[in-house]
Parts: structure tokens; C-alpha cells; sequence
């Protein structure tokens, strides 16, 4: 699979792609002749779908309780207030945080020194390795459930961030893998080798030449698993007991299974649950497109 | 780790010194044990206990069982096929949907227009967006007395009441919205990552021999994609199958069972139900049904095959 996509061909450079992309296409591009109107109302129509759902979720979290404005005005932040101190949301987020950045550093660290000898190394289980990778995508993680809850038992991590952490890390890496594989690839050898002519180890080459080059790779792997990491539920709601251990969806399922649920409330833990990740989609976006036409395609 | 090969002065090519042999292996070692420790040995531990019968609530009959719980799955358990079926309605709607949307955004969004970038960024938005959360935003929609039902019904549209998520003839489709609204963006972003590698003067070449939009679409754009399509899918379809996170806390697997599927089916027999020799069974067969569909569909699909 590997070499029939590396066939593709080079991709443009990463960090050149867009504007690259924006200057070229003014000539005779796919868009030559299409009427504004054929792109800005299926637009609108597509925008409408996609921001209605985020605009009510924060409508419920801004307007008092049982308004039925369809405007948050006046506003009130007695909804987060309440989250936040009552329904421990604080603590959560604090727990989400921390499991978030602990298996973006080791799926990036890990996944980085894999990656690097699977680009750079053939050795005799290197076939078997890619396959077990590859076969690992098909192993469905809410059926290992049971069995790593009972591992985490034996290990006394249950109920501790660590089973998290480690959980999500493992399931997250062998993409991160190949991904960094394939963008370590793309790095011309010959870059390294005249490092090593200059007199540098294997190690501070790669530090010195081929890490800055991997940036943008590196920023779209570390953020899936910071995003897979703070989104992902079942681990979280299985391995962690005691409520000051959770995390923020197992805390807004809370909200949603209470008896009567408390619109305003669940709003509002949404509007919390979506700020980090929009934040880190809002400064990756545009990697994200270039890293992926760089690595993941072809992987 | 690497200090020892960092050490070697003026190796021209390192990959041929002695120490240098044991390097991959030493850079592969933690992913390995990793996958190892917290992939491979779950793994078989399923696949003892498929063959055992071990369940916490009746532990006078544990013990080996042979191919008791798989003749069980195949010939008396009606749920399985049903979870199944559902499992596999769930895959094909969802995938298909989101890729023809996907699609379309992407050829749209990569057109040149003014706003092309916050665009971009709005659209692809949901992509970020939690199983979880999605069940939050859209249970407030969806909800019968406030959400967005209760305002179409001031306009005139639907009746009052109504709800989407306890209606077995509507539950299905309920889902499949919410889940489109955050999974079209995947398709959409890695189409148009891979929409952007394709060499403009093809398109240059193919308009000045008159071919229309459509005729380039079908015979540059489309064949370019293939690859990206087919792994896309295959991803995403495998994905669809084992996520439960959005069926779970959206609708529990209800109303009636409606929306439960196969993956949730196993969940609830290892977890709530406490069987966990057949929960194994269960899990083994996912397992082998998943894999035997992903390589049929790269077989079929000619992936990578070079008709470009």
C-alpha cells in the first residue's frame, strides 16, 4: 500500500502548497468560468448546516434559564457558573488537559522514533511490523475493553490518569506512525548524509536537519492526538471511577443521562468541552490540508 | 538512546556500522512493547476466553468450552445478525453519505472565491467535534419542547412534540444526521488536500481540447483521487463500524434496540451482562467480518492499481 501511494508521485512542498495553489489557480483551473453563485449558495446552504447546531449549542448556554429568545440576549453566565463549581467541570477539564497533553507528548516522541527507523532502516522485521500496524486500524477499541480493564486491574492503574493516558496513546500511535514515516520520507536523504560528512552523529543530524523540516507533520500528528485524546469517551468512562478522576465527555454524558436534564447546563459543558479543540482546529487548519497531502495520502 | 551512534565521528553511511544494526530496533522498541503490552496480549487473552465460558454471575460454569460460544453466535442468537445488519446499514449510509458531501465541499472550497479561507475553516469545523459532543449539540435540537422542532411548529412546519430520537422511524435518519454533521468534514479535508497535488496543466491541456467541466472531472479529477477515496472509505468505514461513542450517549442503542450495534451489542454482553466468553466470541468475529471485508473492498476496489 505504501509504495503504490508513494507512486503518486512528489507533492509540492508543504509549507509552499497553498499560496502556491492560490496564485495557480487564477489561471485555467477546475474554477474557470464557474458563475460565483454555483460556489456562494451551496455554500451558504452547507455553512447554515454546519454553524446552526453550534449557534443553539451556545444560544442554551448564554440565555437564562427557560427563555425561548432565539437571540442570548440579555446573556448570563449563570449556566457556566453552575458547571463549572457544581458539576466539577473545572476539575474535569483540568483532568481532560492533562490526559490530552500527556498523550500528545508520548504519541509524538514514540510514534517520532518509529516513524524515523521504518523511513530510514531496513531490518528484518520491518515488513511485519508495518502489517501489524496496519492490522492494529482494524481492532475495534471498545471491544478491548474488558480485557484492558482487566490489565490496568493488574497493574493497580485503574481509576488513575495513567491507564488513560496509555490507553489512547497505544490506539493513536501506529497512524501517528506511519503518518510521521511518510513525512520523514519526503526529508531527502542526501540532507542527512551531508550532516553526517560534516562531522554530525546520526542524532544531532536529525535534530538539526531533519526535525525543523518535519514541523508541520509534527503539528498535525501531536494535534490529532491531543483532539483524539480529549474527545475520546469509553476509556475515560470505563477505567476512571471516582468523579474526581473524570474527564469532560464522561462529565457532559453525566448531563445528558441525568433524569431531567438540565438544557442550560449541558450547553454550557458543550461550549467547554469545544473551546480546546477549536482552538487547536482554528491554528492547525491550514496544516492540516498540507500535512496530509505531504504524509497521510501518501502515506 | 541514540548517544552511542551520535559518538561515531564521520560515518559517511551509519546504517552499516556494527551498532548502527541494532538502531531500528532500539527506535521501534517502545511502540512495540506498547502494542505489545496493550494491543497484542488483549488480543489473545479475547481469543482464549472466546473458547472459554467465563462469566462472573455464574463462575460453577467456567471453564473451557470449546467452539460452544461461536456455534451459539451462528445458530442461536438472533441478536447477533440483527446488530449485525444494523452495523452494517450504519457503515455503508454513513460512509457513502459522507463522502459524496465530502466530496462536493471540497471541489466547492477549493474553488478561488473571496472569503475561501474562514470559509474553509468553518466548514471543516466539526471535524474536531467529540462523539459526545455531538450528542450534546444535537440532543438540544432535537429536543421535543425547545429545539428546533418547537420553532418550525410556531412557522407552521411539523406538529408540536415531536420526537425524533424516540421514533423508531425516525431514529435512524436522526443519527445519521448528527453523525454526517461532523464526519463529512474527514472526507472533505483529506480530498482536498489530495485535489491540491493534481498538476494544473492538466486541466490547462484537457480546455483547450475542449473538454467541459464535467468531462474533466470524470476523466482528471476523479481518476487522480481514486487512491485517496478508496483509503478514505476503507478508514472511515472500519471507524463508523467500532465508534460507539456517538450511538451510545445519542439514543443508548434504542428505541427498542433500534440503533444497537454490533460492537455496542458486545459491550453490553461483556460489560452490563458480565458474559464475558461470549462477549469474546463476539468481539473475534467482529474482528475476522471486519478484516475480510476491508481486504475484499481493496481487492475489488483495485487500490493502488495504476489507471490514472
Amino acid at each position: 500500500m505504501t509504495t503504490a501511494l508513494a507512486e503518486k508521485g512528489l507533492a509540492p512542498a508543504p509549507a509552499a502548497a497553498p499560496d502556491a495553489d492560490r496564485r495557480g489557480k487564477r489561471g485555467r483551473g477546475l474554477d474557470d468560468g464557474v458563475p460565483r453563485r454555483q460556489i456562494y449558495l451551496p455554500l451558504a446552504l452547507y455553512l447554515l448546516f454546519t454553524l446552526i447546531p453550534f449557534y443553539w449549542m451556545l444560544l442554551f448556554a448564554l440565555r437564562p434559564a427557560g427563555s425561548t429568545s432565539l437571540v442570548p440576549w440579555p446573556m448570563t453566565g449563570e449556566h457556566f457558573a453552575k458547571v463549572w463549581n457544581e458539576r466539577s467541570f473545572g476539575t474535569f477539564f483540568q483532568n481532560s488537559m492533562i490526559v490530552g497533553v500527556s498523550s500528545l507528548v508520548m504519541t509524538t516522541v514514540v510514534a517520532l522514533a518509529g516513524g524515523y527507523a521504518l523511513a530510514r532502516f531496513d531490518f528484518r522485521i520491518k515488513k511485519g511490523f508495518m502489517l501489524a500496524l496496519l492490522a492494529s486500524q482494524f481492532i475495534p477499541g471498545a471491544l478491548m475493553l474488558v480485557p484492558l480493564f482487566e490489565i490496568f486491574k493488574n497493574l493497580q492503574m485503574i481509576n488513575s490518569l495513567g491507564s488513560v493516558v496509555i490507553a489512547e496513546t497505544v490506539f493513536q500511535l501506529p497512524l501517528s506512525m506511519i503518518l510521521i514515516s511518510g513525512f520523514i520520507r519526503n526529508v531527502p536523504v542526501s540532507l542527512e548524509e551531508q550532516a553526517w560528512v560534516d562531522g554530525c552523529g546520526r542524532f544531532r543530524a536529525f535534530c538539526a536537519v531533519v526535525l525543523p523540516l518535519l514541523r508541520p507533520g509534527l503539528i498535525a500528528v501531536g494535534s490529532f492526538a491531543f483532539v483524539h485524546s480529549w474527545n475520546h469517551f469509553l476509556f475515560a468512562l470505563m477505567f476512571l471511577s471516582s468523579q474526581d478522576k473524570q474527564t469532560i465527555p464522561v462529565g457532559l454524558n453525566t448531563l445528558i443521562g441525568a433524569d431531567s436534564v438540565d438544557l442550560g447546563a449541558l450547553a454550557a459543558g458543550g461550549v467547554i468541552a469545544a473551546v480546546p479543540v477549536v482552538i487547536v482546529f482554528a491554528f492547525i487548519q491550514k496544516w492540516l490540508i498540507t500535512g496530509f497531502s505531504a504524509g497521510a495520502v501518501k502515506g | 538512546m541514540a548517544d552511542a551512534v551520535a559518538k561515531q565521528p564521520r560515518v559517511p553511511r551509519p546504517r552499516t556500522g556494527g551498532s548502527t544494526r541494532r538502531l531500528p530496533y532500539l527506535l521501534i522498541a517502545p511502540a512495540g512493547l506498547l502494542m505489545l503490552g496493550f494491543i497484542a496480549y488483549p488480543m489473545l487473552s479475547v481469543l482464549y476466553y472466546s473458547l472459554q465460558n467465563y462469566n462472573v454471575t455464574k463462575p460453577w460454569r467456567n471453564g473451557f468450552a470449546g467452539l460452544d460460544n461461536f456455534t451459539r453466535i451462528f445458530t442461536d442468537d438472533p441478536q447477533f445478525w440483527d446488530t449485525l445488519a444494523f452495523s452494517g446499514r450504519w457503515v455503508v449510509t454513513e460512509v457513502l453519505l459522507q463522502l459524496v458531501l465530502g466530496l462536493a465541499l471540497a471541489l466547492l472550497v477549493n474553488q478561488t472565491f473571496i472569503g475561501r479561507g474562514i470559509a474553509r475553516a468553518l466548514v471543516f469545523s466539526p471535524w474536531a467535534v467529540s462523539g459526545v459532543l455531538t450528542t450534546t449539540i444535537w440532543m438540544l435540537l432535537y429536543n421535543p419542547s425547545t429545539g428546533i422542532s418547537r420553532y418550525l411548529a410556531d412557522a407552521g412546519i411539523g406538529s408540536y412534540g415531536t420526537s425524533v430520537l424516540s421514533d423508531p422511524d425516525t431514529v435512524f435518519w436522526a443519527a445519521v444526521l448528527a453523525e454526517l454533521w461532523r464526519g463529512v468534514p474527514f472526507f472533505a479535508i483529506l480530498i482536498l488536500a489530495d485535489l491540491q497535488s493534481i498538476p494544473k496543466d492538466l486541466y490547462e491541456a484537457a480546455s483547450v481540447d475542449g473538454a467541459g467541466r464535467a468531462r474533466q472531472f470524470f476523466h482528471i479529477t476523479l481518476p487522480h483521487l481514486k487512491d485517496a477515496i478508496i483509503l478514505s472509505t476503507l478508514l472511515r468505514g472500519v471507524w463508523e463500524f467500532n465508534n460507539v461513542d456517538l450511538l451510545y450517549t445519542l439514543t443508548g442503542g434504542g428505541p427498542a434496540g433500534q440503533t444497537t450495534t454490533l460492537p455496542l451489542y458486545v459491550a453490553n454482553t461483556g460489560i452490563d451482562g458480565h458474559d464475558f466468553g461470549y462477549a469474546a466470541a463476539l468481539t473475534t468475529v467482529a474482528f475476522v467480518i471486519l478484516l475480510f471485508c476491508s481486504i475484499l473492498y481493496l481487492r475489488l476496489s483495485k487500490f493502488g492499481g495504476d489507471n490514472k
